[in-house]
């Protein structure tokens, strides 16, 4: 069990068992958006849950924070801290919302108030939980802005945010968010919309202050180059299920599931060589009505016949885990 | 031979638009094409002549033979009805239909140039926006003289400030797609680009603004001719026979009651059409 | 390989959003030199205020210059009008970011295939339903598709009509600004081998803006790196990567998330925020981020200088450091 305990040894701090999430779609169909994900966070430590565009990556995001388009199902569990979010009254989940999970969103203009000065915002966050006077929330509000980076914390407190660029911005989010110490940060594409430079100033804040206060993070992008900056831990997600997961070391060097490695290997960055690029032929399959059997068979270079029954999920010899029926043979052999 | 596919295809899309649009919609474009044909058969469907006088049937109430009753000069007030119905819609949609063709140019114009064009076209259309609605028709009745073509003119007036500026809202918005500067970058003319790309584009929130204006016209052409302004009598207007009614209310509320349900019925034809084309073309909502 | 497109001290401002007394300008473009070849894919990098899409849109016609020439094949495309400027057109076209907003949605693919085909009258209605059959053909899309809308296409698909659109003309030289930057990475691989094969079938030159440099380094030639308004290093791929000169594009180089098992983020490749377009600083632009700052570089712009004959950096600083080292390139 070693990849359930974090690897700074905190322990598990948000756990997912077998989680689908059926949303409902017009015609009276629902889409399987979320089909049986289970995923360990543990203290300290960043989780990368990789994937491409509608492979569900932020419904599970909207999952964990109990923030999904009404009439959605949920199965499987939601663990925090060992106690189970879901079937939790709304009025809980908001008060365990922006205190024991935070979320940090791709677009942070969206995530501030354009009226209120952005310190009253870090404030207010502090003081939704925490009964404490307006003056030390602003006081620790000022001292999260320089934690952050805010040149000058103090006098920029009074700021509305159309005074800050982009990143800066950024940055007053995540202190908000890590306002009152979460146990576990949803990061949803925080730096996609951000230049690379800044991107990577975001990345290495988030990074040195999760660490450092020991919030687990899930940090869910489309890119796998941020995912080999910054995290410890990678989940590759396709079509709702996550295909692979391990160190992002194992993963990166020794991809296991096709779909993984054709992801990397279609990457432009990683393809230092002049010539075509490899792709992935064919769609997505539509997930009101998911294959039986592997859901990237269709796609899959290496498909089988025995790909048509669901794939078991297989133990890598790095310590992480595919669900591919190629493995199921590798391991039965090595047995 | 491509034309006349476009046509077909035209056909068929504005078919299935139809079939798109939601229900309220669809009910209001019922009524008002039952209320059009009302107006357009006027002279078939009234039993009598709208402005015969029946000194034998003053104030009569309503019977079989005359189902709105008389009015103080013993005329039909059904017949009546049926005629004003064709005086008041004739007069709102010629007015709508006036100031959606300028405002249609004006407003494309403005949106899609901006800088000075804009400056030149929406400065004086704000200014007629700032004026009351009503002052301004009073005012150009008082230099023209009272009238319903006149009356037509005035609600025009009125509406082309409110139609351009939704127009040059959408058009903005519109110009600023890849696809208007794709057309640009492909060959095409500006005013080529407006023809292909913008209008069709565009046209949407004007046609529900229009919609919607139309039963509110209603409601200031009733209002002009119930103060003297509009239509004169003895011709009948919605508005005319309300002020008519107004007087003998007591006595015989049939000669006011019924013009006022027709004017009801009407606005709220338009506005259920409106409705129901705002949320079919403009679901983000530009047309406030 | 003779000269397609030179571009001579462009310079671009436009006036600030907001209103106020004196009315600020943001400086878009603040001279820019460019050059291509006949059939070369030309990549240009930079981040939010570089001032990239202006460039581009100045090739393509679409924004008048302050200063400065854009020479297409001979002919100043600065100021031209009427029919000298459509036939500039023709032969230069833009392929746009997003594939949904670039494409009519009340039109078929086939109409907006056909869109420049019909501004130029070319053929007739037959031949050039038949063009559009074999251009759709060419991006990989079926004949079918013409008849959809672009709402029923995959973003993919869109992005082949917008290059199948870009083609009908017969150009010389394709604009694209940003166009994979809306894709997924499955899907942007297919549109970069794409714009690849345009290059080396068609022959078809290609300006490539993009923010991303590892996009650029797999599909262009030569590579122009932006950094508010300027360009600050212009080179072959091959030295330009192996070799950057100028502080910004190590550091851009540096920033690059690349998936491999040993690329974590150890240190903040370039600390700081972008300055704004509006106030930029004064002599060298990069100076109030730059490690190698010195005194000069506050006072004078630097002018790009041969660092070998197809290698060009704006950095003096650097330029020294690397020849006083030999060819080792300068750490910072």
């Amino acid at each position: 069990m070693s990849e359930r305990a974090g690897r700074n040894g905190g322990g598990a701090v948000l756990e997912l068992h077998d989680l689908s999430v059926r949303i409902p779609v017009s015609g009276g169909r629902w889409v399987e958006a979320v089909g049986g994900v289970t995923l360990t966070v543990g203290s300290a430590e960043i989780v990368g849950l990789v994937g491409e565009s509608g492979c569900g990556k932020s419904t599970l995001g909207g999952a964990i924070m109990g923030l999904l388009p009404g009439g959605s199902r949920v199965a499987g569990e939601v663990l925090l801290r060992g106690q189970d979010l879901r079937g939790l009254a709304e009025e809980d989940y908001r008060r365990i919302r922006g205190d024991d999970i935070a979320l940090v969103s791709q677009d942070p203009s969206a995530s501030l108030d354009p009226t209120f000065p952005v310190g009253a915002q870090v404030a207010e966050a502090i003081r939704n939980h925490r009964d404490v006077s307006r003056r030390a929330a602003r006081e620790r509000a000022v001292e999260l802005l320089r934690v952050v980076g805010i040149p000058d914390p103090g006098a920029r407190y009074a700021d509305p945010p159309h005074r800050f660029s982009g990143g800066m911005k950024q940055r007053v989010v995540i202190a908000a968010a890590l306002a009152n110490d979460p146990a576990v940060l949803i990061a949803d594409e925080p730096t996609t919309a951000l230049d690379v430079t800044i991107q990577a100033q975001i990345l290495h804040l988030l990074r040195d202050l999760t660490v450092r206060s020991g919030t687990g993070v899930l940090l869910i992008t489309h890119d796998l180059g941020v995912v080999a900056q910054v995290c410890d831990r990678v989940a590759v997600m396709y079509a709702g299920q996550v295909v692979e997961q391990g160190t992002v070391r194992e993963v990166f060097a020794h991809p296991s599931h096709p779909y993984t490695r054709a992801l990397l290997e279609s990457q432009p960055a990683a393809h230092h060589r002049s010539g075509d690029l490899p792709v992935i032929p064919g769609r997505v399959p539509d997930l009101s009505e998911p294959p039986a059997g592997c859901r990237f068979a269709a796609r899959c270079p290496r498909a089988h016949d025995r790909c048509a029954a669901p794939p078991p999920e297989i133990r890598t010899a790095g310590g992480g885990r595919v669900s591919c029926w190629l493995h199921h043979d590798t391991a039965r052999e090595a047995r | 031979m491509t034309t006349t596919m476009t046509v077909t295809s035209g056909v068929r899309r504005a078919r299935s638009a139809v079939g798109a649009l939601p229900r309220s919609a669809r009910a209001g474009a019922a009524i008002l094409v039952v209320l059009a044909a009302v107006a357009v058969l006027a002279p078939l469907i009234a039993p009598h002549d709208p402005n015969a006088i029946d000194s034998a049937r003053i104030l009569a109430a309503p019977d079989l033979g005359h189902p709105f009753g008389s009015d103080a000069l013993g005329r039909d007030v059904f017949s009546r009805t049926v005629f004003a119905f064709r005086t008041s819609l004739s007069i709102v949609f010629a007015a709508v239909a006036v100031a959606s063709l300028v405002a249609l140019p004006l407003g494309t114009l403005a949106g899609y140039f901006g800088g000075w064009v804009d400056q030149i076209i929406s400065r004086p259309l704000d200014m007629l926006l700032v004026l009351p609605a009503l002052l301004l028709a009073i005012s150009l009745i008082a230099i023209v003289g009272p009238g319903s073509l006149v009356a037509a003119l005035a609600i025009a007036l009125i509406y082309l400030p409110i139609l351009a500026r939704v127009q040059r809202a959408s058009a903005l918005v519109v110009s600023q797609s890849g696809f208007v500067e794709g057309g640009r970058a492909r060959g095409w003319s500006p005013l080529a680009v407006i023809r292909r790309h913008v209008v069709p584009n565009a046209l949407g929130p004007l046609l529900v603004q229009a919609a919607i204006l139309a039963g509110f016209a209603v409601q200031i052409e009733a209002a002009l001719s119930f103060l003297g302004l509009g239509t004169q009598p003895p011709t009948p207007s919605l508005g005319l026979m309300l002020s008519d009614g107004r007087d003998v209310l007591t006595q015989a509320p049939w000669v006011e009651i019924f013009p006022g349900l027709a004017i009801a019925v009407v606005v709220l034809a338009f506005n259920l059409l409106g409705d129901g084309l705002r949320r079919h073309l403009d679901p983000q909502g530009v047309v406030s | 390989m003779t000269g397609l497109l030179d571009v001579r001290g462009v310079v671009v401002t436009f006036p600030a959003p907001g209103a106020g007394p004196r009315r600020r300008r943001v400086h878009a473009l603040s001279g820019v030199d460019l050059s291509m070849r006949r059939g070369q894919t030309h990549g240009l990098v930079g981040e939010s205020g570089s001032g990239k899409s202006t460039l581009a849109r100045c090739v393509l016609g679409l924004q008048r210059p302050d200063e400065g020439s854009v020479v297409f094949d001979g002919t100043e495309i600065v100021g031209l009008r009427g029919k000298a400027l459509r036939e500039v057109r023709r032969r230069i076209q833009p392929v746009f970011q997003d594939p949904l907003g670039s494409l009519d949605p009340r039109w078929t693919v086939g109409r907006s295939v056909r869109e420049s085909l019909d501004a130029f009258g070319v053929g007739s209605a037959l031949d050039r339903e038949r063009r559009v059959k074999e251009l759709l053909d060419l991006v990989g899309l079926s004949p079918d598709h013409a008849d959809r809308h672009p709402s029923q296409l995959s973003g993919g698909q869109r992005q082949r009509v917008g290059i199948a659109a870009a083609l009908a003309s017969g150009p010389d030289l394709i604009v694209a600004d940003e166009p994979v930057s809306a894709l997924d990475v499955s899907v942007q691989a297919q549109i970069l081998n794409l714009v690849s094969r345009l290059r080396r079938d068609l022959g078809v030159a290609v300006l490539f803006v993009s923010h991303d440099l590892g996009v650029v380094e797999h599909v262009s030639q030569e590579v122009s790196v932006m950094y508010l308004g300027r360009i600050v290093e212009t080179g072959s791929r091959e030295e330009l990567f192996a070799e950057p000169v100028h502080p910004y594009t190590r550091a851009l180089l540096d920033a690059i998330p690349v998936p491999e098992p040993d690329a974590r983020l150890v240190h903040v490749p370039l600390p700081g925020d972008i300055p704004s377009p509006i106030d930029p600083p004064r002599g060298c632009r990069f100076h109030p981020r730059c490690s190698l700052r010195v005194d000069a570089c506050s006072r004078e712009r630097p002018p790009l200088r041969p660092v070998t004959a197809a290698h060009h950096v704006a950095c003096p600083v650097a330029l020294q450091a690397r020849s006083q080292a030999g060819t080792a390139p300068v750490e910072h």
